[in-house]
């Protein structure tokens, strides 16, 4: 009996030897299932479009399923990002955060580096059609981290009814500051009912500055992660442009102005024109009453706006399969027919050139001139505020604006005093 | 002294029965384990961590003593926040308290509105406060939201509440007031109800007047009502981040960041361990010295009924 | 006296009118928010169209249900509400017996240390509190956002001195008849409790209902988000400025039951609030 046994045990290790050395099979590609979080700031039916863009994707892909998550605001997105990394948590595959969330991410090592992708996607020929305004916040370290996805710049928008009230030419908005207050003073009436201009200030105060700053032929950040300049005379000059307006030239109420209130302010006819998002448009043109012109922000120098909005990134420490299966979800969420899609329904900017040309935004355009202004004016501007611990150095600099602005300090004594604030905050950091 | 067992018990009598001597733990454990795991330790916790710097730049803790307090105690931006609170709480405390106890007076008396009144004054308080502040962020718009509408009546200018330095935390403030001064008007009318009429009758008889018998009587009377309402007003004064995370984000210019909401900001947005650990410490004294006092004024008060 | 007696008589009801105007003036941003919800959305609102707009329509209730999952809200909040409630009933009830009937050694510690959650609130501690949601991979579940409140020193002892009230005797004759402890306890204390649990439960749903810097801090997704941070993510659709008739919808989606609610059982409501501040 127990050499029957022993026999047997023999078989049994002869047989697990040989299937041990032979070769392994090809695995046949596994299903993968990825997590896409993606924060939303415009109303509409975002679930909707977006899952109809992730059916569109499982099609094509048949072993891709993805498993989308509105995940509140931009902030609270990146919040909850970074803190599951940093309590060892599983991060989401891919994520929309904000293009200047970049050094954050990084500094949280929670983002992975598409090289390698781009790079098999062509490269420079892949990257070439993206608007060079919307990579500028993808690039670092010699690195490419993201690409752009929800994009928009601020725009100005003016009451063509009131500019030929007022004996102002329509078809020429302002070009540069001096014309926007002298444009704006024929649109000021002194008992209040109506104001020239209006730029609101709180939200994210430094947005809207940044477009004085470069208009004024400069900018409060550099390539650098670790360093800002807001303690420069022209700077101080631009942030004393953006006060001047309420104080000395009375064309705006003097006071921090609310982001949320600015469209309907303008629709309403008590501002005849609001410098406010590129995508505000559909909403403004629903509302308003009147023929709605499109046009730059600007400073002293002429136009200039910082860009702003979302990219889509990949996040670190995923599998190997679930990457490849991610820059594919990548590649098709920034594919020309999405972006165009994407920007009809959201009023965003496409990140592609070549969606600008494509049918449905050409339709779209036909219906919505308006709608071509804002891509156009993307070689007026500059690369939004980054730096290391970005919610505190966006917040220095948008308490200095909102104390000029309600007369608390003066734009010399604030910016210095927010130069002081960030110098410490981004010491820690060696770039 | 162990229960005398019986011999017809059953199987699932016998698996409930524990020995006396352990059985007070056993029922106690559940409510001690969760005290224990999201209230003791993490008290622990977070004095521990504002010993050490933690954040962004700093990734692994670095022991720092009391350097988080100095340095929140030398910020300009931490004086406001401190300040803002403060203010919060001494003009919405007594205001709410004094609104509530002359609703109550007014108010208490049988007749058929007094349920209509009622449900006036007190349903803001069962609304939640994210929509509360939805609505009066609302109602606080230039031009056309209804405070405005309402002191162009009397000839003031359009304001913007929100927008002003000057005026965001009074704005901010009305909207305390009236989301909790209900909430307390029922606890006054409540304490009201439960007074002697013989003492008013016989002031009555004296020929105090009504506005005498109120101050020397009724509000004597009701000073345990007053003092718990009162400790619930600060505390929630201290609690407040829901109307600040929706209307103002702190701004403009820290002009109604308060305590709770920066300390959630500094850990959620800026990442720092270290310095929101010491501002929970800081939350927690402060209520903690007012917590103790409404319990040794309410339990006293308990003792004299 | 006649002269005076009328003379208070009439200041009253000056009082009550004017008070009535201040009720109304408390009423009108609940009344306000109402009718602007059904302004239409493509009419601005401005000084002179405050109101109903001049067509009223249900278009807002549509485009909000249609943007955020209320319904998955709704579900979220109430098993959130009622699971805090359930397990804390059985907590409050099992401690406020042994608090109130036995004698054993460490009472008095094992009293101060649940006292304890009474002086030092939650919201202080959101920050070692995530960290043990992420230790326990909790994140985004709907038990992260119920675990903290299992255990509740307010009901402890309220159930404590509800106990107390009972006459020892019911329970000696209970033991007598050969009853264990959990047959005492559910047959002699927790019916006469009920009032005072009910008062409980009530202070415990509205609390737990309206918590939002908890619930915002641990829930990550529609699977796990209650109702109060519904709304705020809701109302941060601000990209494009506020569209206040959809934001308005949104918010009658959250308070309107609440409030009706309110209405119907307004004096159960208010009995219970009184009651459980008078501890």
């Amino acid at each position: 009996m127990s050499r029957k046994i022993f026999a047997f045990l023999v078989l049994a290790l002869l047989l697990s030897a040989v299937a041990a050395c032979a070769p392994a099979a090809t695995p046949t590609p596994s299903n993968v299932t990825l997590t896409f979080y993606y924060p939303v700031a415009v109303a509409g039916p975002i679930t909707q479009v977006i899952d109809g863009y992730i059916q569109k994707f499982q099609a094509a892909n048949p072993n891709i399923k993805v498993n989308a998550v509105l995940s509140g605001g931009y902030p609270d997105t990146l919040t909850k990002i970074q803190t599951t990394i940093k309590g060892g948590g599983t991060p989401p595959d891919v994520a929309v955060l904000l293009s200047t969330d970049l050094y954050s991410l990084v500094d949280s090592d929670a983002v992975q580096p598409l090289d390698d992708f781009v790079k098999a996607a062509g490269g420079d020929s892949f990257t070439s059609d993206f608007f060079p305004a919307y990579l500028a916040n993808s690039n670092y370290q010699g690195h490419i981290w993201s690409l752009p996805f929800q994009r928009s710049t601020p725009v100005l928008y003016y009451n063509k009814d009131l500019f030929k009230a007022a004996g102002l030419d329509p078809a020429k908005p302002p070009t540069n500051y001096q014309e926007m207050v002298d444009a704006a003073k024929k649109l000021t009436k002194a008992d209040g009912s109506q104001w020239g201009i209006e730029i609101s200030s709180d939200g994210i105060p430094y947005w809207l500055f940044q477009s004085f700053v470069i208009g004024n032929g400069t900018n409060v950040v550099g390539k650098a992660a670790n360093k800002v300049t807001f303690n420069d005379p022209q700077v101080a000059a631009a942030l004393q442009d953006f006060a001047d307006l309420g104080s000395k030239h009375k064309v705006m109420p003097a006071d921090v102005l609310l982001w949320a209130n600015m469209p309907n302010d303008f629709v309403n006819g008590k501002a005849a024109m609001i410098w406010h998002s590129s995508g505000s448009l559909t909403n403004i043109l629903k509302q308003a009453k009147f023929d709605v012109g499109v046009s730059y922000t600007v400073g002293e120098k002429g136009f200039g706006a910082a860009t702003g909005g979302g990219n889509i990134y990949m996040l670190k420490g995923i599998p190997a399969a679930n990457q490849a299966a991610a820059w594919k979800f990548i590649q098709f969420m920034t594919s020309t027919d999405i972006q165009a899609d994407w920007s009809i329904n959201t009023g965003y900017i496409p990140g592609r050139q070549s969606a600008m040309s494509s049918q449905a935004m050409k339709d779209y355009i036909a219906k919505t001139p308006q709608a071509a202004v804002a891509p156009a004016g993307l070689k007026y501007a500059g690369a939004e505020l980054a730096a290391h611990n970005n919610a505190q150095i966006q917040k220095a600099l948008g308490d200095a604006v909102q104390s000029v602005l309600t007369g608390k300090a003066s734009a010399a004594d604030a910016l210095k005093a927010a130069q002081t604030q960030a110098d410490q905050i981004l010491a820690p950091f060696k770039d | 002294m162990t229960l005398h067992s019986r011999t017809t018990t059953t199987k699932k009598e016998r698996r409930f029965r524990i020995g006396t001597a352990a059985l007070p733990y056993v029922l106690l454990f559940p409510t001690v384990l969760f005290v224990t795991v999201f209230t003791l330790l993490p008290s622990l916790r977070v004095l521990y961590d504002s010993l050490f710097i933690q954040n962004q730049a700093v990734k692994i803790p670095q022991f720092a003593g009391i350097d988080n307090f100095t340095e929140l105690f030398s910020s300009a931006s931490f004086h406001d926040v401190l300040f803002n609170t403060f203010v919060y709480v001494l003009v919405t405390v007594p205001i709410s308290v004094f609104l509530a106890l002359v609703l109550a007076l007014i108010l208490n008396r049988k007749f058929r509105a007094l349920g209509l009144y009622r449900l006036a004054f007190f349903y803001p308080t069962v609304l939640p406060m994210i929509s509360a502040a939805t609505i009066w962020y609302f109602m606080y718009t230039p031009g056309y939201g209804l405070i405005n509408v309402f002191l162009r009546n009397f000839g003031i200018p359009s304001q913007s509440w929100l927008g002003s330095a000057n005026l965001a935390l009074i704005a901010l403030m009305i909207l305390g007031i009236w989301k909790q001064t209900g909430y307390f008007m029922i606890f006054y009318l409540a304490g009201l109800q439960g007074l002697p009429h013989e003492i008013f009758e016989a002031a009555d008889l004296d020929g105090a007047s009504t506005i005498q018998a109120t101050r020397y009587l009724t509000v004597p009377l009701l000073m345990g009502t007053t003092l718990f309402v009162t400790t619930i007003a600060v505390i929630n004064g201290f609690e407040s981040v829901d109307q600040i995370y929706i209307m103002t984000g702190g701004g403009p210019n820290n002009a109604t960041s308060m305590l709770l909401f920066n300390l959630w900001q500094t850990l959620f947005s800026f990442l720092d361990v270290g310095k929101a650990s010491a501002m929970s410490v800081i939350l927690i004294v402060v209520l903690l010295i007012f917590t103790t006092l409404n319990f040794i004024f309410t339990e006293r008060r308990a003792t004299y009924e | 006296m006649n002269n005076r007696r009328f003379a208070s008589r009439s200041l009253n009801t000056l009082g009550l009118v004017l008070l009535g105007v201040v009720a109304i003036g408390w009423a009108i941003p609940i009344i306000w928010t109402f009718a602007v919800s059904f302004h239409p959305p493509e009419e601005s609102l401005s000084a002179s169209n405050l109101w109903f707009g001049t067509q009223p329509t249900l278009a807002n209730y549509a485009t909000a249900f249609k943007i955020a999952p209320f319904a998955q809200y709704y579900i979220n909040t109430i098993v959130i509400v009622f699971g805090i409630l359930i397990v804390q009933l059985v907590t409050i009830s099992l401690a406020g017996y042994a608090f109130a009937r036995f004698q054993f050694r460490g009472q008095n510690i094992l009293f101060f240390l649940i006292l304890l959650q009474l002086m030092v609130p939650s919201s202080a501690l959101i920050v070692p509190n995530y960290s043990t949601i992420r230790q326990l991979h909790l994140f985004d579940t709907l038990l992260a956002v119920m675990l903290p409140f299992f255990g509740s020193a307010f009901g402890t002892f309220l159930m404590r001195q509800t106990f107390k009230t009972i006459p020892r005797d019911l329970d000696d004759a209970s033991k007598m008849d050969g009853a264990n402890w959990l047959q005492t306890l559910w047959h002699v204390y927790i019916p006469p409790a009920r009032p005072a649990m009910i008062a409980f439960a009530l202070s415990s749903i509205s609390f737990h209902w309206n918590d939002f810097l908890w619930p915002l801090v641990v829930t990550n997704s529609e699977s796990s988000r209650p109702l109060t941070v519904g709304l705020a993510v809701f109302t941060q659709l601000g990209e494009q400025g506020a569209q206040w008739s959809l934001v308005t919808a949104g918010t009658v989606i959250v308070v309107g039951p609440l409030l009706l609610l309110f209405l119907i059982f307004q004096r159960q409501f208010i009995e219970s609030f009184l009651h459980s501040g008078l501890k």
